[in-house]
Parts: C-alpha cells; structure tokens; sequence
C-alpha cells in the first residue's frame, strides 16, 4: 500500500545511478572532505541533544541515587550518596502505588476510548460528501489545536459545580434516568473536580475530546491507500460493513494502528498540563500520576530532588519499554538504514 | 424498503453524525471564545446562555489593563513570542543542518542517530525538568527568558530534524549534482539549490516548533520565578491562585492564548500528521 503523504518519506540516496562517467562528478569539486561534510553539519544539532537530553538523563539517574534537598540546591554543596534509598522510600510509599494506579488506570482508558473514537471519526469522514467530510475535518483540528493549558481551563469550566455545562446536562436528562445511570437525580452544585475518580472522568474526556482528532486524521490518511477495488469486492462477495472492516481495513492498517497505540500511550502516560489544570496544581495528592508525583516530589518544600529524579527514572523505564516497540515498528516500515 | 430510500436514509444517518461529531469537537472551543465576550451575569448562571446576548470586552480590557499576576497580558503575550520566536529561529538553523546530513549522506552512526531522535520523543518533561533546573541555576540562565530559549530548542529539535529530514530527502538529488558538475561548491549549492526548494517544509516544521515552544507549560512555569518573565500558558494558571475565580479573564487570556495555534495549526496539518506516522503510513 502506498500513501501520497505530501512530501516523500523515503531516504535520500535513492537516485538510480545513470552510469559510471557521472558518478565521478557526484561531488562538488572543493571543499571539504565528503567524509566529514554529515558529521559538521550534525555537530550543533548533537551537541544541543547531548546538553539538553542526554546529559539531563544521566544526571537523573545519578541524581536518583542521591539525597538532593534544599542545602544542596542553595550551597552547591555535593550531594550525598544513598544508593537505592529513594527507590525503597518511594515503593514504600502509598503514593507512589496510587499514582502508578492512576496513571496506569487512567492511560487505558483514554487511549481505548481516543483510538476507537478516532477511528469511527475516520471512517465516518470517508464516507461523508465532499463539504461535509470537510467541515468535519475543520471541526476536528480547532479542538486538536487547543492548547493543553487551555484544555484543562476548558473542561474545568465545562466541570464548574455552580455555572458548568455538564452538571447543566445532566440535570436536562429525566430523573429516573439520571438516577438509574449514576444514581443521582439533580445534579445542581455538585463538584466535579474534588475526588480523584471524578476528576480523571473528566480529564478523560478531556483527553480523549483533544486527541481523537489527530488519530481520525491518521486513520483517513491510511484509508485512502487502500485501492477501493478491494473494498468492491468484498461487495461483490456479500460482506458487511464490520466484516469488511475485521477483514480488510484492520489487517492494512495494521502498521498505522501500531504506531498510533504507541504513540498514545506514550502521550497518556506523561499526561501532565491538563491534570495540573483540573486537580488545581499539586495539593490533592491523591489524584497524582507518576509525572505530579515526580513534580511535586522535586519542587514542592521541602524539594527532594532525588527522589523525585527517582521516580522519573521509574516513568522513564516504563516509556523506555513502550518506546521500544515504537521504534522498531517505525525502523520495519522506513527504509532509514 | 427499497434500495433508494435506504441509501437515502444511509446519507441522513451519516450526515447527522456528522454534525454531531463535529458539534462536539467545537463545542468547548466556541464555549471558551463564548464565555470571554459574556456579562458577568450570564457567566455566573446555572442557566445554559448559548450565545453572549450582552456581548462585552470588559473580560479582554480587563487581562490588557490590570492583567493577572501584577502584569498585564501584554507582558506575558509578548513573552511568549520571543521565546517561541526565537527558539524557532535557533531551531531552524540547526536542524536544516542535521536533517541535511542525515537525509543527504550515509554515514557511521547515522541509524543511531535517528533512533535518538525517536526515543528523544518519549521523555518525560519531569525527568528532564529536575537536573535542567538545576543545571540552569549554575549557569545563572534560571529565571531568564533566555535559559527559557535553550531548553525548548533541546525540546523541539528532534522532532524538528525528524520531520525536516523527509523534505530535505523529497528534493531530487540531481539538482545538487548539476550544480557541482557546474563547478558550485558545496556551500553555494545549500544555499542556492537546496533550502529554497527545502524551504516550505521548514516553514511547517518552525511552525509545528512554534506551536510546541508557544505551549510549553511545566518549563516555563518551573524556570520562571517572576512574574514578569511568565509566559501565557504559566499567566492563565496563575489565576487560579486568586480568590474567587474569573472565569471571564481566564477564558479571555485562553482565548488569546489558543487563537495564534488555530491558525497555524490549520496551515500545517497535513504536514503534521504525514511528519508523526511518516513510517507507518508510507507501508
């Protein structure tokens, strides 16, 4: 199958070669040595990843086997060394485990719902008319255009107790409905943003509502790749819309589907802007996911870096492992050897 | 049924999720756009007002005169553009350069690199957030918008090399060649050849950065101690921290904040997504 993305993904060096007199011309007649020439032009951009990335990243994991508080960030003094000592205070912590529960919990239920969600978008766009599908697509990109920040603004005005749109809906719906589905009938005042359950409902939607576009957007890219002569025949044989989808669409777009798994997961799991937002910062401890708790465990007073380098280091290993497949999935598709 | 009635009723049936799809992507946008030009009494109201029937610019004359945090929005607005602004200018430069290396040559290290530039993807800002903090305190950058500047080039230059690296890659080497065998150095055929054909895809890859760096929170607020050194994302936070939320101010700043990134973002899409999945699609 093949895609007409707009610019062309393939790797440079592909130019057939058109005999042997012009290969001798194939480089510039002075001027550095060709061997060097890729490694000055990656020098700035490598230095640059080195300092800010890499560097970081071995600084963390030093740092996580350290006792870095306020004297140390204050004086310069040199951190003391407590081997895994974090590690054993932060797995001994309750927080710690509710905050893995949070994130974890949380991350399935978001990327199920934004992969399905986007998925039926996309499909659903494919089958609009020109205008409509069009106007679907405008709709999609103001809410993936939004900012983070602004996503948690939004929802938790959306969730307010008093003047929210949703306590206003779901007060619209018949009492006995409304108390059959959540057990409540009037929904006037009622805090949406207090207890940890309610605010990763909300934070879901939120979630799911700004990430399905990007995923309905994908999925479209790769529907129009699969030539329709397929899709004719399975007419012809009698299948079914589902069926046609378990049978034809899926298998294709396999390859789409495993990147945007990984990739949602991976934005999930280091959800942070939005949450902050809608917990009000770092003081509800107990609707933490590991990337608050590493925040607030390294800059809340009494800072204790180490430990919260600790728990990045933790986050990071769990992404390291989900990067994993990311990056083999995208080394099997493009020829970047 | 008859065939006819029922595809007729397919288009209906598909028409109105439609709608309705695209009635809930927009919603909350319109919603907070809605809320900014809304009276006080119709903002504070367990009623459901659809539209700003009093329609005032008391919210947006509001976060201009007295602003939030002891600033007004112009401080915070004009913040935000030099950092992204420069931070795109910077990131540019170095990933023309890195995306050409690693799209024109083959050379030692070269899947490594790319590979690094994948898993730099999935950091987490905490991780980095912690020593960077500390890094840029020895280095007297904490609380400048400089040392601002610095992080977010390390934040969007992956990305940026990775996606550039496919339209550097889509120019046809020929062109190149020609220009050498007409005597060009390496230098003059860059210049002359290459960017200007590499250079729409720069412009969707700085705004892809622009967008990025224009909504970088954590960063910003973490690197930023005062307040007239924050940018807009870290202004709508703060007002939070006041006594009695004004959902009128906030939603005002939110929407000057969100507006800038409709309008790129609209201008890049297609891009974006063909620069994300770029592997998977291709197939």
């Amino acid at each position: 199958m093949t895609i007409k993305t707009s610019p062309d993904t393939r790797g440079g060096d592909q130019s057939p070669a058109s005999g042997r007199r012009r290969k001798q011309e194939r480089r510039p007649r002075k001027g550095l040595p060709a061997w060097f020439v890729p490694y000055a032009l990656l020098l700035p951009g490598l230095v640059i990843i080195a300092g800010l990335l890499l560097y970081p990243l071995f600084q963390m994991i030093v740092m996580s086997t350290q006792k870095v508080g306020l004297r140390e960030i204050r004086r310069g003094t040199t951190p003391e060394s407590v081997g895994l000592g974090n590690y054993e205070a932060i797995l001994d912590n309750d927080l710690f485990w509710s905050a893995l529960r949070n994130t974890v919990i949380f991350a399935l239920f978001a990327v199920t719902l934004t992969l399905v969600a986007g998925t039926l978008v996309g499909l659903l766009i494919q089958r609009l008319g020109k205008k409509m599908s069009k106007l679907v697509i405008i709709g999609c990109m103001a809410a993936w255009a939004v900012p983070p920040v602004a996503v948690g603004v939004i929802w938790r005005w959306l969730a307010d107790a008093d003047a929210g749109i949703i306590n206003w809906f779901l007060n619209l719906l018949p009492d006995g409905l409304s108390q059959a589905l959540f057990g409540r009938s009037d929904w006037t005042a009622v805090p949406w943003l207090n207890d940890t359950l309610s605010i990763y409902t909300i934070l879901t939607i939120a979630v799911v509502w700004q990430s399905f576009p990007f995923i309905a957007v994908s999925v479209l890219a790769g529907l129009k790749s699969i030539p329709s002569e397929l899709y004719e025949a399975a007419k012809v044989d009698g299948s079914t819309g589902f069926r046609t989808f378990r049978k034809i669409t899926f298998p294709l777009l396999k390859p789409v589907f495993a990147v945007l798994l990984v990739l949602s997961v991976i934005w999930d799991f280091k959800v942070f802007n939005q949450l902050f937002i809608l917990a009000g910062g770092t003081t509800n401890r107990d609707a933490f996911n590991l990337s608050m708790y590493a925040y607030s465990e390294a800059f809340r007073s009494p800072p204790k870096m180490g430990s919260g380098a600790a728990i990045a280091v933790l986050l990071t290993l769990i992404l390291l492992v989900v990067t994993f497949v990311y990056v083999r999935q995208i080394i099997k598709q493009e020829d970047i050897r | 049924m008859n065939p006819l009635t029922r595809r007729k009723l397919t288009t209906i049936a598909l028409n109105t999720a439609g709608v309705v799809v695209f009635l809930a992507a927009v919603f909350p946008v319109y919603w907070m756009v809605a809320t900014a030009f809304k009276s006080n009494n119709q903002i504070f109201t367990t009623d459901f007002i659809p539209f700003p029937t009093e329609p005032t610019l008391d919210h947006v004359e509001r976060v201009f005169d007295k602003g939030v945090a002891g600033n007004s929005i112009w401080v915070y607005l004009k913040n935000s553009v030099i950092v992204a602004v420069v931070t795109v200018t910077i990131g540019a430069v170095f990933s023309l350069l890195a995306a050409t290396a690693v799209a024109r040559f083959r050379f030692k290290g070269r899947v490594p690199f790319l590979i690094l530039l994948l898993v730099a993807q999935m950091v987490p800002a905490e991780a980095l957030l912690i020593p960077l903090f500390l890094n840029l305190q020895r280095l007297g950058l904490y609380d400048q918008l400089f040392g601002l500047v610095v992080v977010n080039v390390g934040l969007t230059l992956p990305f940026g090399i990775w996606m550039l690296r496919t339209f550097v890659a889509a120019v046809p080497k020929e062109l190149e060649e020609a220009a050498w065998i007409d005597g060009a150095s390496r230098f003059t055929t860059f210049w002359k050849v290459l960017f200007p054909l590499v250079a729409p895809g720069l412009v969707a890859t700085s705004i892809f950065s622009f967008i990025t760096t224009w909504n970088e929170f954590i960063f910003a607020f973490t690197l930023m101690r005062e307040s007239t050194g924050y940018t807009m994302p870290v202004a709508v936070q703060f007002f939070f921290g006041q006594r009695g939320t004004d959902w009128g101010g906030i939603m005002a700043t939110s929407t000057l904040m969100t507006i800038p990134v409709i309008i790129f973002f609209l201008l890049v899409q297609r891009r974006m997504v063909s620069g994300l999945v770029a592997g998977a699609v291709k197939g």
